[in-house]
């Protein structure tokens, strides 16, 4: 067993760890990054759905019980598989209660004081907004369809170089063009620049305190190619804990460490948020999609377009009303999701069972380039909970690559589910107008709910009865552990969520600097964004000196 | 042959000669079968191969019972599963797959790759199992990639206004 120390020690390496990392080691501190994925680059993204291409090596997708999470598996994590929409979160969602009868953020964050960290992240990655022409042609049926039915829609702010995009809708494989801002873009190599070590394929499973306060880190070696094997352990020692290993693995390293380190508070591996999230497939009708919406593109086709884009370009942000109650807030976002995982799930319209498989299922398939996707994020109700954690990670591997299951169980409440059929038939509603299409929500029935977008299953908060961090990341009663990605997040956000996360990781490092030079580390705050811009920085100089008490 | 069968419930297709019996022949055009199931469930990294040799003799139990409870003749020349009519395959698949049924997540791998080889084509390089005429892929649409394998779409934007924004909109384009 290998033997190892460090300053500050990361646990994956997408949003939450990559932001930290940069800050960290741009500040001074020895940073050293364990991932559990392989270190992908360019030219290793591939186009192709061959088991073992880039599609699979850089995923993990566990079912759980009610609930099947998709994630990142690879050095950029999430960010390197995402579809880049980056929208900021909504006014109210800061003001949600949720379940807990009080409002669930803490009560220093609401939409005010986060907006200079957006800024900063906007600045980093960068995000742009895009126009008209940037819509694809599923966004732009989207909008059309929005605006025939009396709403509006909007272009999403997204992380992707525009001039670089060929619109070739792999993007969920790694961006073979680099048009796609992920953190291999800027965090990361900005970090490895300021002397941070990632050490991609090493998957951490349990954490135990050392002697003399600090903590030790146990991982695995897997093996590049079969991720059920499992070469060789080590153990690496650190000041500082950071974990960021997403928020369907976060809460599972914390519970099979509670052994070791001790009770752990009661919102580890509770209050799981899937985002809302709600996937509808539109079957069009191309003659009323020219006649209704009165659109065509070259060689005479209306639509056609399913396999061309670049994921989500345009959003209907109409029930996006503080006014309107909670749990009947949501928004309808034009999404691609590919064949493989993307279409199992979808039903046909109007259909008697079976509808996701089956001889109507197999019509549906062959009009598939006339399908559009309708992606809703609703508020549900924090209500998955994480069983017992598996002997590895974060589920039992199945495939080599990819599959595995997992301990996560969902049950949507009563709230959730109304949430989820208000937006429903809302889809319904714009898609069916005047024959347009025929539409069906995926069916949760085959391996639960799904998201992309797992949330709050170590969130923040004020009161140790329903979060498991302090308002400052820290884990609370284990001081020096911190949990920067989408488990602190305290509920669902009815919209993408990489820009919250992230935006709530870089608040979260004043905080992180400050407890490291009280461990003696020699670091400092205010490293400006990856790229050396120095806006961002100006106008969070006094919110980080506050979070650092200062 | 009771494999094929699952397979050919989930993406139905065309007897490949009079005597199919594992392709019950409800679809036009090929199914998964033909779009490769076979290959695929045996391809060792889907992880479920070492399970297939259990999985037919239990779907083939189950098939009997199903038989027996609703008082079907089966052709005792055939595996159980496969002398199933389409309809009762349909109705069976549906139970073990449902909510509660202890081996639900067998069923539904099962069902997930038998999905895959129509519309995904795992086992194969995507590029070449076009240029090959892979049945699934070709029926779905997909279009064939540029000489070097890469997928590139000039013309992807109607490009133009199609619906007012929202009024709360922040001059970065997020919600307000
Ligand atoms: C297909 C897809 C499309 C998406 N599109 C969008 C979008 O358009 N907009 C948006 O806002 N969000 C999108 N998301 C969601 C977004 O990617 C996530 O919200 C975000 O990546 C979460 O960041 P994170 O830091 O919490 O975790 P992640 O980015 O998931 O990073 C966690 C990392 O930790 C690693 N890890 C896990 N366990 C261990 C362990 N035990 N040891 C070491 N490392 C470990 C993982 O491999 C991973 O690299 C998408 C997600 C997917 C899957």
């Amino acid at each position: 067993m290998t033997s190892d120390k460090t300053e500050v020690l990361i646990v994956g390496s997408g949003f939450g760890g990559a932001i930290a990392a940069y800050h960290l080691a741009a500040g001074g501190a020895k940073v050293t990054v364990l991932e559990r994925g392989p270190w992908l680059e360019t030219k290793d993204f591939d186009h192709d759905f061959l088991l073992g291409s880039s599609y699979t090596r850089a995923f993990d997708f566990v079912v759980g019980d009610g609930m099947s999470v998709l994630g990142g598996n690879c050095v950029g994590g999430g960010s390197v598989v995402y579809f880049a929409a980056m929208p900021r979160a909504p006014r109210f969602v800061f003001e949600r209660h949720g379940s807990i009868g009080r409002r669930m953020w803490p009560a220093e964050i609401s939409r005010d004081t986060l907006d200079p960290w957006y800024d900063r992240v906007a600045e980093a990655i960068p995000v742009t907004q895009q126009d008209w022409n940037d819509v694809t042609y599923s966004g732009g049926l989207w909008a059309a369809a929005c605006h025939h039915s009396g709403r509006t829609a909007n272009p999403t702010p997204v992380a992707i170089d525009n001039a670089k995009c060929t619109n070739c809708n792999w993007m969920m494989g790694g961006c073979r063009f680099d048009a796609k801002r992920s953190m291999l873009t800027n965090y990361l190599p900005a970090a490895i620049s300021h002397g941070a070590t990632i050490r991609p394929l090493h998957e951490v499973q349990k954490i135990e305190r050392t002697h003399d306060g600090g903590y030790r880190v146990h991982y695995n070696i897997v093996d590049d190619v079969d991720y059920r094997v499992h070469s060789e352990s080590g153990v690496i020692e650190a000041k500082i804990v950071i974990l960021a290993a997403g928020a369907g693995a976060t809460p599972v390293i914390l519970q099979r460490s509670e052994e070791a380190l001790g009770k752990m508070p009661h919102g580890v591996g509770r209050y799981f948020s899937g985002n809302g999230e709600r996937l509808n497939t539109a079957i069009l009708n191309e003659d009323k999609v020219r006649e209704v919406l009165g659109l065509s593109r070259e060689d005479g086709l209306a639509y056609e377009a399913n396999q061309i884009g670049k994921g989500p370009t345009v959003a209907c942000w109409d029930r996006l009303d503080e006014k309107l109650p909670e749990y009947s807030r949501y928004s309808m976002e034009q999404l691609y999701f590919p064949p493989g995982l993307g279409t199992i799930l979808a039903q046909v319209p109007g259909g008697d069972a079976p509808t996701w498989f089956g001889k109507e299922k197999k019509e549906i398939l062959k009009r598939w380039r006339s399908w559009l996707t309708i992606f809703l994020m609703t508020e549900d109700d924090n209500e998955g909970v994480f069983g017992p954690p598996p002997p590895t990670g974060n589920a039992f591997r199945v495939s080599q690559q990819m599959l595995g299951r997992g301990a996560l169980k969902y049950d949507p409440t009563p709230n959730t589910l109304s949430g989820w059929a208000k937006a429903d038939a809302e889809v319904k509603e714009i898609m069916e107008k005047d024959g347009l299409a025929t539409i069906a929500p995926w069916t949760n029935d085959v391996v639960g709910a799904y998201t992309v977008h797992p949330l709050a299953s170590c969130r923040i908060g004020d009161d140790a009865a329903t979060s498991a961090l302090h308002p400052n990341h820290e884990l609370r009663d284990h001081p020096g552990i911190f949990v920067t990605d989408g488990s602190a997040v305290p509920g669902a956000l009815t919209v993408n969520p990489a820009m919250t996360i992230a935006a709530l990781a870089e608040r979260a490092v004043p905080g992180i600097v400050k407890a490291a030079q009280n461990r003696g580390i020699d670091v400092k705050y205010g490293a400006p964004s990856p790229d050396g811009s120095i806006s961002g920085r100006r106008g969070v100089t006094k919110l980080a000196l506050s979070l650092a008490g200062d | 042959m009771t494999l094929e069968a699952y397979a050919d419930t989930i993406v139905p297709g065309e007897k490949r000669h009079p005597d199919d019996h594992a392709i019950a022949g409800v679809s036009e055009g090929p199914g998964s079968v033909e779009a490769g199931a076979i290959e695929l469930l045996e391809t060792e990294a889907t992880g479920i191969t070492a399970g297939l040799d259990f999985l037919v003799p239990m779907l083939n139990g189950h098939a009997k019972a199903y038989a027996e409870e609703h008082g079907r003749d089966l052709d005792p020349s055939l595996p159980e599963f496969v002398a199933l009519s389409y309809e009762d395959r349909v109705q069976l698949i549906l139970k073990l797959t449902k909510n509660g049924h202890p081996e639900k997540d067998g069923w539904v791998s099962l069902a997930l790759f038998c999905n895959m080889a129509f519309d995904s084509a795992p086992h194969l390089s995507t590029a070449q199992a076009l240029a090959d005429g892979h049945p699934g892929l070709r029926a779905m649409g997909i279009t064939t990639p540029d000489a070097d394998g890469l997928w590139r779409f000039p013309n992807y934007s109607y490009g133009r206004k199609l619906a007012e924004v929202h009024p709360d909109t922040t001059p970065s384009g997020s919600p307000a």
